[in-house]
């Protein structure tokens, strides 16, 4: 299997300016100062054509920076990213530039990526007109199909996006993507705003999309349900890092990072009757100022002294990759 | 004795696109120390179900009819003064976002000595223990010096410990919390679910525990209850709605979750979607959605049965066991 997408060493880092807030902590004596955040931190996966991989992890660790250097929205700080076997790193060459269109990203809130004051003829139809998938005069009927497609009635392709509710809304947000031709779409918490019903319906519609038109998805998501169900890889990243790939049966089934461990323990089951919630102690640290060494090993119940002081590194072992000491070595 | 009835409730809202009635018809009860979860999508009625216990819903909306029984005292009687003795005293309330409990610019020991000398003459001294032990209850390291900080001063998980420590100051007989824990990250979701899994067996509080996150009330909850359109369409034990659910709502809702052991399959979706609460159909406000809707449904809406003892239905044609879907 060749990779479609392949992602080595990609990194991103902010200056991160105080906002108001902290302004007024600062005011009030608490010592914080502007600082870098490593939002991805050296990130190595490929993605196989017609292959869904899920990206999970807590809210915070670099899932969105991600999704948006993929989709060549962000520029990378730092690794290289390439589409096909071409590199498509620097947004400005005509490689990036063809694959910016058949990559496409799905947001978590349709109506702040959707313009109140166009028709939703126009949202759908304005990019592939512009790049030549149909003409102005065929636009219509070139929306309808693709409305069609995701189940909504071509019959509301006059109407704006106000008079819709959050789950057409969000089918308006997947025809726009879909209008391009895509082969690769990025779902950025495409359905967490979306209701269980709703959401099922749209997860659904994925699925079919994928059989149908051959897609290829990175599947963002902070749901392991969700990436659970519609994933055939994971990836989990903690704090700017992957920690742990593998494909879905084996992570689920058997997660052998701690932090993977932790998360899949805590899932809250329909099943099992009245469990006891278990936790790991501690919070999500602040990107700001990670812990040193292992980013994990603060809450982590295996951490040892080599936790503080060494990266583990991600290492292979054919289709799974695990970042922890346990796994090299030992941590002592 | 039960701690809550709550019989009939109605609460609607006057809009300008006419009346919402946002809870129409709810009743159920709450038994000493048990832990009741109202689950449904948005716009069901769950939050205006639990405003309207506390008695805070604001206009347009007002409550219009049925009790609330509180240890046999109908809350919607009190006067405003009687209740404000109640709230935060007798019954707490719990909020989706801890700022609605929290003022940004108060320390927290001000904030939290203050609410309990609201309700009984105690020293400050006292006052501060209790606030003390409140915050070590709800998990909260080093609380004696957490005490001296502002609410942004904590991270969003932190912040709604602090909301659930004052909700639990003066040991209060009922905690309605309204989706606590739907913002906050997994692992934080977690902490705290297991921080009131403990407090409520501890304390022996009874909870309302509002959430659309049927898996949540699974570790949580005695007893379930499924709103739809302003109506609770199902009440029964925990397991037996999880695992037997009656309703062919209930039965569309769980099989709209994924993960959970049918990986990769098509989930089993509700078609359609949520209706106008300003234009609900007649009958059944399920029926346009629901695969078992016949003629009936459409005309009258539908009574609330009990077809197995503790199992509440408001459907015509439920799924029983007899005949449980496979
Ligand atoms: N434009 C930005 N400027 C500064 N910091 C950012 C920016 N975008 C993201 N970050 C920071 O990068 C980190 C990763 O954010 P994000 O990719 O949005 O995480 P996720 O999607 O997993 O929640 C966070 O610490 C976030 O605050
Ligand atoms: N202030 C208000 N004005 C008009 N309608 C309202 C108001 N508050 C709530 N509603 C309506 O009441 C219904 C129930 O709302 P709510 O109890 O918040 O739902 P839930 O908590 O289940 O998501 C919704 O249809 C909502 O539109
Ligand atoms: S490297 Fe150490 S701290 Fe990090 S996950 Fe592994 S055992 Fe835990
Ligand atoms: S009353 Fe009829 S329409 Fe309503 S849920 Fe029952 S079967 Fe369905
Ligand atoms: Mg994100
Ligand atoms: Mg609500």
């Amino acid at each position: 299997m060749t990779a479609m997408l392949e992602l080595d060493a990609v990194s991103r880092q902010f200056i991160r300016k105080l906002d108001s807030i902290e302004k007024l902590a600062r005011k009030l004596g608490a010592n914080l100062s502007e600082s870098c955040v490593n939002a991805v931190d050296g990130a190595s996966f490929s993605v196989a054509r017609g292959e869904v991989v899920g990206l999970v992890g807590e809210s915070g660790c670099g899932k969105s920076t991600l999704g948006r250097m993929v989709a060549g929205l962000l520029p990378v700080t730092g690794g290289k990213i390439r589409f096909e076997g071409v590199d498509v790193t620097d947004a400005a060459t005509p490689a990036a530039k063809s694959a910016r269109l058949r990559i496409q990203m799905i947001f978590q809130d349709p109506m702040s990526s959707l313009n109140p004051r166009m028709r939703v003829e126009d949202i759908v139809g304005e990019a592939a007109v512009y790049h030549g998938l149909t003409s102005r005069r065929e636009m219509p009927d070139y929306v309808a199909a693709t409305l069609e497609k995701v189940g909504l009635d071509p019959a509301y392709a006059q109407r704006f996006p106000h008079q819709f509710s959050g789950g057409q809304r969000q089918r308006i947000g997947i025809a726009r993507a879909l209008a391009v031709k895509p082969e690769f779409l990025i779902c950025d918490e495409s359905i967490a705003a979306l209701d269980v019903s709703i959401q099922a319906q749209v997860i659904n519609l994925f699925q079919d999309l994928r059989r149908d038109l051959d897609l290829t998805y990175l599947f963002i998501s902070h749901d392991l349900g969700v990436i659970e169900h519609i994933a055939d890889r994971v990836v989990v990243m903690y704090l700017g890092r992957i920690v742990e790939i593998g494909t879905t049966e084996a992570l689920f089934d058997a997660p052998r990072h701690p932090y993977t461990q932790a998360l899949i323990d805590q899932i809250p089951r329909l099943d099992g009757g009245r469990q006891s919630f278990r936790t790991i102690k501690g919070e999500i640290p602040s990107p700001l100022n990670p812990p040193p060494g292992c980013h994990f090993h603060p809450r982590c119940p295996f951490a040892g002294p080599r936790c503080q002081r060494e990266v583990p590194v991600l290492r292979h072992e054919g289709t799974r990759a695990i970042a922890c000491h346990l796994e090299d070595g030992g941590t002592e | 004795m039960s701690v809550l009835e709550v019989r009939n409730l109605q609460t609607h809202f006057f809009t300008d696109a006419g009346v919402v009635k946002a809870v129409d018809g709810v009743d159920f009860t709450l038994d000493e120390g048990e832990v009741l979860g109202l689950v449904g999508e948005s716009g069901s009625g769950k939050s205006v179900t639990g405003f309207s216990i506390l008695r805070l819903v604001d206009a347009p909306g007002r409550v219009v009819g049925g009790q609330i029984l509180f240890r046999g005292q109908d809350l919607a009687q009190l006067s405003e003064p009687e209740m404000r003795r109640m709230r935060g005293n007798r019954i707490a309330m719990i909020f989706q976002d801890p700022m609605m409990t929290l003022n940004p610019v108060l320390r927290i020991d001000t904030q939290m000595i203050e609410a309990v000398r609201a309700h009984e003459r105690v020293s400050a001294k006292a006052a501060r223990d209790r606030a003390i032990s409140a915050l070590a209850k709800v998990g909260i390291p080093s609380p004696a010096e957490r005490l001296e900080a502002y609410p942004h001063q904590f991270s969003g998980g932190m912040r709604q410990r602090v909301a659930i420590a004052i909700s639990l100051l003066n040991g209060p007989d009922l905690i309605v919390a309204d989706e606590p824990t739907t913002a906050l990250d997994v692992t934080i979701q977690s902490q705290i679910l297991a921080e009131v899994q403990g407090l409520a067996k501890e304390t022996g509080t009874s909870m309302i525990w509002i959430t659309h996150d049927l898996a949540v009330v699974a570790g949580l909850a005695d007893r379930v209850a499924v709103m739809y359109a302003g109506r609770i369409v199902e009440t029964g034990a925990t397991d037996q709605v999880l695992t037997q659910p009656g309703h062919p709502y209930s039965i569309g809702l769980l099989g709209s979750i994924p993960g959970h052991g049918h990986r990769g399959q098509r989930l089993a979706q509700i078609p359609g979607m949520a209706p106008n609460m300003a234009r609900l159909p007649e009958g059944c406000a399920f029926a346009p959605r629901c695969f078992r809707a016949q003629d009936q449904c459409r005309q009258n809406a539908p009574q609330i049965t009990e077809p197995a003892p503790g199992q509440h239905l408001r459907c015509h044609f439920p799924v029983l066991e007899r005949e449980a879907l496979s």
